[in-house]
């Protein structure tokens, strides 16, 4: 048999091709190299990856902008002074009229005053804006009052979400375009399309109409080792998941943050994100059921979404793709007016207050 | 001497094009046969064979290809409306698109078409394929007088596929249960579906699944590099020396004694690797069949069973929020 005669190309070619394997190999690397830090027992996975790069990026967006200087809540009561104060009436005037200040350079900064008030008529509520701002002020002390369980002491402020935007850049609507299947074509069942809600998986794409409104079941896994009639199947997982991946983009963490995953169901192998985040869920339904859905009966269609519904909030809302919003930097230290309302003055003596914290619900 | 040290086929042996063994009597004939049709390929001779044809389609292969076409088009015309019949949308979100089986409301009976009922219908005129295709393998191989191993091997895939598909979801009383067609959608269903289960790595026959397919690859790795590494010796004529046991074979066998203590014979290999080949979707299959079924949670079965180790407390005991007072929603 004749010995075969196999021409290599020449060195040229040769060492083009073998830079661009390694290029090809690296192309998977990332500088500066991530850090790892390890949250849970050793072996577990239970570690946060973070770029630094990323990291920096993060805390440059979250920059928080100066408190102004306090007043002495000393004087008359803006309730009794300004007309139609139905929320703030239990601040002084100093007090009211700072609190009004910082509102209009965290939520109008370009419009100003005229943004929510119409013309010198201050007590006006022609403009829709300004019944959006009653009910978020609302919103805010109930968060900060109610909601302890998750806001812990750092509690919100209007810029916690707001961010110097009239809107929050992070809310959600139904998006009725998804699924363009007509006829007969099979239905896509609410998945199967790129969506970034949940991270661009093809799980199901709106897990805040399921869970962030309506209160279905999270809670998918079993609670015993053999059947037990746990009726909820694979497809109920799915959307669960979906949830859980728009937790995970918002706050820029993985799934190890809160859980050991392997058992996401176990509570007494999760780390205690994951009971903040559990009040978080039922903080941003709250919400969205008591404060935010209310608001279309008056709200102008332009500030609706493409299904006529509220803009809404989810865990973005706020977070921003922080774990904690603004960084943990607590801005409700310094604008306490936006917890609990003050009890009115004549008050006899100081009654102990029974039950601190309200039942959460 | 032929250069074997090479990570590529080197060697193409050309002779005249070989038609085949002749067909059992009333066996429909091949296409191509004789010389007309038939055709030689230096570039496929590079990884393969050089010649190409004749081909054998029969009634069995026609009909496969046909049911298997038709399953594809279901899925595919359903994928393009979920997208408006927009084609640029549906190369852009090909992998995301999918067609999904019925909602659990349907249990196992039969959905509209819109709602699951295309799912069913998919599923059916791929499993006929899949199954003719398989009715064609092991005939295939009676013809020529072989024995029908490639048969029952693919039977074993054909097994897991079932399972997913069809059996399962059965005996759980819902089509919902099945996998969606699709690329990504089906990768999500399996995450989705070991977490609803409480963590199929559990699964001990989904352990023993890994295993088998872990083990495939290394076996496959091991005996390619084993046979190429004593061809030299005449190692290629591995059949033959199952029976007249060669220089080749015994450099082989001595070099993985001295490596690992153990080795197979030119025979036992290839039944080592079969066998490997074949346990990965037969073990495969009966983790899934078992699950929800018979278990509900394997992560609490496997703490059952000792076989899920408990690891130190590092976080304050956690508590189910929904248990405390006030907590449960």
């Amino acid at each position: 048999m004749k010995r075969l005669n196999v021409n290599l190309p020449g060195l040229p070619v040769r060492v083009t091709v073998a830079c661009a394997a390694a290029a090809l190999l690296l192309a998977g690397c990332e500088l500066p190299r991530p850090e790892v830090e390890q949250v849970g027992y050793r072996g577990t996975g239970m570690v946060q990856v973070d770029n630094p790069r990323a990291v920096k990026k993060l805390a440059a967006a979250n920059q928080v902008p100066e408190s102004l200087p306090r007043v002495e809540p000393a004087g008359p009561l803006a309730g009794e002074i300004y007309q139609n104060v139905q929320v703030l009436g239990d601040l002084t005037v100093p007090e009211f009229t700072r609190v009004m200040q910082a509102m209009t350079a965290w939520v109008s900064p370009e419009q100003g005053c005229q943004y929510c008030h119409a013309g010198a008529e201050l007590s006006s509520d022609a403009v829709y804006a300004k019944k959006v701002s009653r009910t978020m002020l609302r919103m805010t002390r109930h968060i900060n009052t109610t909601w302890e369980p998750h806001v812990r002491g750092t509690g919100v402020t209007c810029y916690t979400c707001h961010r110097g935007q009239n809107v929050p850049v992070n809310t959600w609507s139904q998006d009725p375009r998804l699924d363009k299947a007509r006829g007969l074509a099979a239905r896509d069942t609410g998945q199967n399309h790129p969506a970034s809600a949940v991270a661009y998986a093809s799980l199901p794409a709106d897990p805040f109409s399921t869970f962030l409104v309506a209160d279905n079941a999270i809670r998918v896994v079993g609670t015993k080792a053999l059947p037990h009639g746990n009726a909820t199947g694979t497809k109920d997982a799915e959307k669960t998941y979906g949830l859980m991946m728009h937790i995970s983009q918002s706050l820029g963490v993985n799934c190890t943050f809160c859980h050991n995953t392997r058992s996401m169901a176990a509570w007494d192998q999760s780390s205690p994100q994951r009971t903040t985040a559990f009040y978080g869920i039922r903080m941003v339904r709250d919400l969205n059921v008591n404060y935010v859905v209310p608001t279309a009966e008056w709200l102008p269609a332009n500030r609706l979404g493409p299904a006529g519904d509220v803009p809404k909030v989810n865990c973005a809302t706020c977070h921003q793709g922080a774990n904690k919003p603004l960084l943990g930097v607590s801005m409700y230290q310094d604008y306490p007016e936006l917890g609990a309302p003050r009890p009115p003055p004549p008050a006899p003596e100081p009654v102990p207050a029974e039950g601190a914290e309200a039942p959460i619900t | 001497m032929a250069e074997y040290q090479n990570i590529f086929t080197r060697v193409q042996v050309r002779g005249p094009v070989y038609a085949g063994v002749p067909l059992p009597a009333g066996d429909s004939g091949r296409v191509g046969s004789g010389s007309t049709g038939t055709f030689i390929s230096n570039l496929l001779g590079k990884i393969g064979d050089w010649q190409i044809g004749p081909v054998y389609l029969g009634w069995t292969g026609f009909i496969s290809l046909f049911c298997g076409l038709v399953a594809f088009e279901i899925i595919g015309f359903n994928m393009l409306a979920s997208v408006g019949w927009d084609p640029v949308q549906f190369i852009r979100q090909l992998f995301w698109l999918g067609l999904e089986p019925p909602a659990p409301e349907y249990g196992i009976s039969l959905p509209p078409m819109e709602k699951g009922g295309w799912w069913l219908l998919a599923g059916f005129f791929l499993t006929t394929s899949l199954i003719l295709w398989w009715v064609r393998t092991y005939r295939r191989a009676r013809s020529l007088g072989m024995g029908t191993h490639v048969a029952w091997a693919f039977a074993a895939a054909i097994w897991l596929y079932l399972v997913l598909g069809f059996i399962r979801p059965l005996l759980m009383g819902s089509w919902s249960e099945a996998v969606p067609f699709g690329i990504f959608p089906h990768l999500d269903w399996t995450a989705a579906f070991s977490i609803r289960y409480g963590n199929l790595f559990y699964n001990p026959f989904h352990m023993l699944s890994i295993a088998f397919l872990y083990g495939s690859t290394l076996l496959f790795a091991m005996h390619g590099a084993t046979i190429l590494a004593v061809t030299r010796y005449g190692g290629d004529r591995e059949v033959e020396q199952i029976t007249d046991r060669g220089t080749a074979s015994e450099r082989a066998a001595l070099f993985w004694r001295w490596t690992m203590g153990f080795n197979a014979t030119m025979e036992s290999i290839h039944r080592w690797a079969w066998w490997f080949a074949v346990l990965t979707p037969l073990t495969g299959g009966i983790g899934i069949l078992l699950t929800g079924t018979v278990v509900d949670n394997w992560y609490l079965w496997a703490v059952k069973h000792g076989v899920a180790p408990m690891y130190p407390a590092v976080f304050p005991a956690g508590v189910d929020p929904a248990t405390l007072p006030g907590g449960a929603q």
